[in-house]
């Protein structure tokens, strides 16, 4: 008897994704993390936005993931309540020269399936989107498109898959995989599991697991994407996500709104072999700073609150690598997925959840729990609920974070939940507290204490992001003795 | 709705005299909300000496300093409310509120007096390059963690800014038993009171690197190090000038950013310079009726300023209370120029102002036997002397009515700073 069926490898937007599909199924699944946390890698730092699906070539698996799952993305969103909106995107283009590509956009947009896609003339563009740069030309506009947290769907994603029996296991690295005749030992760090089969989705990291098993080896490049994210004092400067073509003269930065009302512009890209990179650099943050103003004018630069650095699972074909490995039966691979791998994600699931049922012959489950209930926000009641709500629960009286207008109650939901947050991050991807403009200045010591009151445990055991990333080292004048 | 004459939000060093002033000129139906759970606000934290030396004639810590106010509250029977944050102001002066015992609450004011305070600049805000681990702290929230709860964020120390807390913070955590191995400081001087320089860095062999700013931070859990650079004329870093340091933390003390969330939210003109409110002789806002006062109208260097300016926007509110009524008058600018900042306030309607007015401003430099100089329109009424001014501390110049009512006409005020 095998300790899983199935064993994924990751946490992130597709680990989840996989994992939840899979979870409507009857089959003993697990998901394996080597960090303390969901959404801690690719997932939790990238351009936030559903992308309508014209940018990958018509016919890949990137073309069909994308559109598929930004179909998808509404349902998705209401099943797992969280906030999604179709804000629609805008491709300028700046000369007429340019005008062949922005056509050629167009044409494999409608081949992929995208709907609604139009070319819209300067006039047009100013019209729906008053502060891009004077020089545009023209603009492709996909309505479609639209802006998500990526935060809140991975988190989503997994709650909902572990109330439907996927087992969860943090803080777990996998060292090495041991094929068997049939089935594999997955050896970690935590010891070892046997499992029938494999999925690799291990974002960066996909090409180490994968080269575990398979002679036919592949490479991921860490593909480094700096950003700077806006007060939401500067949330409305524009309300479509907007790209500048790629021309000879290079590749320009997005700005858009996203779904918490900031604004973010970035990324840049540059490939790095450090698969933990995702510092910033002078260099790139000047770079969003330059290109931004190329595509927007005005850009209130000065309402900077923080930057940031992700890191795309860049595979050397520009491909998703969805599917068994050909020479190892039993593993999976999801590898090579960067962008759109957000947008594509609720359609990977989908695929490779399919693809496990024909192989396994998986039956569906008839207590599937579709539906999962996201951490209350209270600013969305009325002020009589509200009341009742303070009156039963009088934590939610009690604001914590003054940014974001995060109460207690939020903060104590996000911990207690299934899968809560354990740090000070995980809190602040679950509610926002300490995502505003002070940046965890005046919350993050009382966001400690809530952690530590609620998980019994001592403050000074309380870390940023789990490991070693502890915040209080001691206490005063122990040294002095 | 409830209704109340005076609404103060915020129980801080403001706050506290503000409603004690408003009390004493005859207004009782006063409110002040509080976020935290005591009153006294950034001053609890700050249990350094050195406050209170002007309003009190002698050297009292924070804590100390706001138990006197404290007192006076409790005494004069001023009503509070703690651990209740102001959701939202209306332009009409309808505050909704929370707390856990009260849920959402409105109160009707007639006016409304502003002592938010501030919030200190964070580490995103400077695009300070590099990893985003543990152990980056903003100058404030260190202090709250060692004085409040006791606690060492970190053993081997690095300070960004040479702020008043930045300063305050290098002396306590060498107190508490940590190494602080430099201060560095983007601008060619400090942003701190010279005192601070003098009793917090030199007294304690702490370095202070003028001109320097971090350009990396290293460490992907945890800070393991900082790379300091020497900036040039234009604050850009100077390649081959780096000196990495080994270090845990990084305290930020990099500027403070006046709180005006309510205020903008109700519609109150707020100065791209100061951050905070453009206020009147009266410390009024645009908004008839709404005052501010403290660090939430502009960043004090001292609190006895803070009190004394909160004190008059107290009285102000009570007479605007008690329907004294304003009277039509000239409005003159308050303008700032060479070398001067800003100034609060930003303009002054004579028959209104009382009998001396204090003009609050800063310079943008460091000047050595330089002048303080006010124009009436083209006419130097004042040439004043001062051995040293530096951006980190406040200016003040004394306006008398009497002298002002003999200029009917004029249509500005200018202040600047001059060599000769």
């Amino acid at each position: 008897m095998r300790d899983y069926e199935i064993i994924i490898i990751g946490a992130g937007v597709s680990g989840t994704a996989i994992a939840r599909e899979l979870s409507k199924y009857s089959v003993k699944c697990c998901v394996l993390e080597k960090e303390e946390d969901v959404c801690c890698g690719t997932s939790k730092a990238n351009s936030a936005i559903i992308h309508a699906g014209y940018d990958a070539s018509n016919g890949s698996m990137m073309a069909r993931m994308n559109v598929e799952g930004n179909a998808m993305m509404e349902a998705l969103a209401k099943d797992l309540d969280i906030p999604f909106k179709r804000n629609g995107s805008l491709v300028l283009c700046f000369r007429e020269e340019d005008m062949p590509g922005l056509l050629r956009l167009y044409d494999n947009g409608v081949a992929n399936g995208v709907p609604k896609l139009q070319i819209l003339n300067k006039d047009e563009v100013k019209k729906i989107e008053p502060n891009v740069s004077d020089d545009v030309y023209a603009a492709l506009y996909a309505p479609t498109a639209g802006i998500v947290c990526p935060f809140h769907l991975n988190i989503a994603l997994a709650e909902n898959a572990c109330e439907n029996g996927v087992e969860f296991k943090f803080n777990t690295k996998v060292e090495g995989i041991q094929k068997l005749e049939k089935g594999f030992i997955v050896k970690t760090n935590q010891g070892e599991f046997t499992t029938d089969y494999v999925i690799n989705a291990a974002g960066v990291y996909a090409d180490e697991i994968h080269n575990m098993v398979s002679e036919k080896k592949i490479h991921i490049t860490p593909r480094r994407g700096e950003y700077l994210l806006l007060d939401k004092t500067a949330g409305n400067h524009v309300s479509n996500t907007i790209f500048t073509l790629p021309t000879k003269y290079g590749k320009g930065v997005l700005v858009t709104p996203t779904i918490h009302g900031n604004l973010l512009v970035g990324p840049t890209a540059l490939d790095i072999v450090d698969k933990e990179g995702t510092c910033t650099s002078a260099a790139g943050l000047d770079e969003v700073m330059t290109k931004a103003g190329i595509s927007v004018k005005n850009l209130p630069m000065g309402q900077v609150i923080t930057s940031f650095a992700g890191l795309r699972a860049h595979e050397e074909n520009h491909e998703f690598i969805l599917g068994e490995v050909e020479d190892v039966t039993g593993f999976i691979d999801c590898a090579g997925i960067e962008s759109p791998g957000l947008s594509g994600c609720p359609a990977i699931g989908k695929y490779i959840a399919d693809l496990m049922k024909g192989k396994m012959g998986l039956e569906a489950k008839k207590d599937f729990i579709s539906t999962r209930k996201g951490i209350l926000n209270p600013a969305k009641l009325s002020i009589e609920e509200r009341n009742k709500l303070i009156q039963e629960q009088p934590a939610y009286g009690n604001m914590i974070c003054r940014c974001e207008m995060i109460t207690e109650g939020e903060i104590i939901d996000a911990v207690n939940r299934p899968l809560g947050a354990k740090s000070l991050d995980g809190v602040k991807r679950r509610t926002r507290a300490g995502m505003g403009r002070c940046q965890g200045g005046f919350c993050s010591p009382r966001v400690m204490e809530i952690i530590a009151r609620e998980q019994d445990m001592n403050i000074t055991e309380v870390t940023k992001s789990g490991g070693e990333s502890g915040l209080i080292v001691g206490v005063n004048k122990e040294n002095l003795a | 709705m409830r209704t109340c004459d005076i609404v103060i939000i915020g129980g801080g060093p403001a706050g506290l005299a503000a409603a004690i002033s408003a009390k004493e000129n005859g207004i009782d139906d006063v409110l002040i909300l509080e976020r935290d759970k005591e009153l006294g606000g950034i001053l609890n934290q700050c249990i350094h000496n050195g406050f209170g030396l002007h309003t009190f004639k002698e050297e009292l810590t924070g804590p100390e300093y706001a138990s006197r106010f404290i007192a006076k509250t409790e005494e004069l029977k001023i009503p509070y409310k703690l651990q209740t944050m102001v959701l939202d102001i209306t332009a009409d002066k309808i505050v909704t509120a929370m707390n856990k015992e009260e849920g959402l609450f409105q109160i009707q004011a007639k006016a409304v007096i502003l002592a938010m305070g501030c919030r200190e600049r964070s580490r995103g805000a400077l695009n300070i390059p590099g990893y985003r681990p543990a152990g980056v702290y903003s100058a404030g929230t260190a202090q709250r963690l060692v004085n409040m709860e006791g606690f060492l964020p970190g053993r081997e120390v690095v300070i960004l800014g040479s702020g008043d807390i930045g300063l305050i913070m290098a002396r306590r955590m060498t107190l508490e038993g940590a190494k602080v191995k430099v201060v560095a400081e983007l601008m060619p001087y400090s942003g701190g009171l010279k005192r601070n320089i003098v009793q917090c860095l030199d007294d304690f062999g702490i370095p202070l690197k003028l001109s320097y700013t971090v350009v990396d931070i290293k460490g992907r859990e945890r800070v393991e190090g900082i790379t300091l650079a020497q900036v040039d004329g234009a604050n850009k870093p100077i390649p081959g000038t780096e000196e990495f340091y080994s270090c845990d933390t990084l305290l930020l003390s990099v500027g403070l950013i006046p709180e005006n969330e309510l205020s903008r939210g109700m519609g109150v003109e707020i100065s791209p310079i100061t951050n905070g409110p453009v206020v009147n002789e009266s410390l009024e806002t645009n908004i008839e009726g709404v005052f501010a006062c403290g660090n939430v109208l502009h960043v004090h260097d001292l609190v006895d300023y803070v009190s004394e300016e909160a004190k008059a926007a107290g009285k102000n509110a009570a007479a605007y209370v008690k329907h004294i009524s304003k009277k039509e008058g000239t409005i003159i600018q308050v303008v700032p120029n060479d070398g001067v900042r800003y100034t609060v306030p930003s303009t002054i309607c004579v028959v209104n102002m009382s009998e001396e007015l204090i003009v609050r401003f800063r310079v943008g430099a460091v000047y050595r036997n330089a002048f303080i100089s006010v124009y009436y329109d083209n006419e130097r009424v004042i040439h004043r002397k001062r051995l040293v001014m530096a951006p980190g501390e406040m200016e003040e110049v004394k306006l008398k009515k009497e002298q002002l009512e003999q200029y009917p006409d004029i249509q500005k005020i200018m202040f600047q700073i001059e060599e000769k």
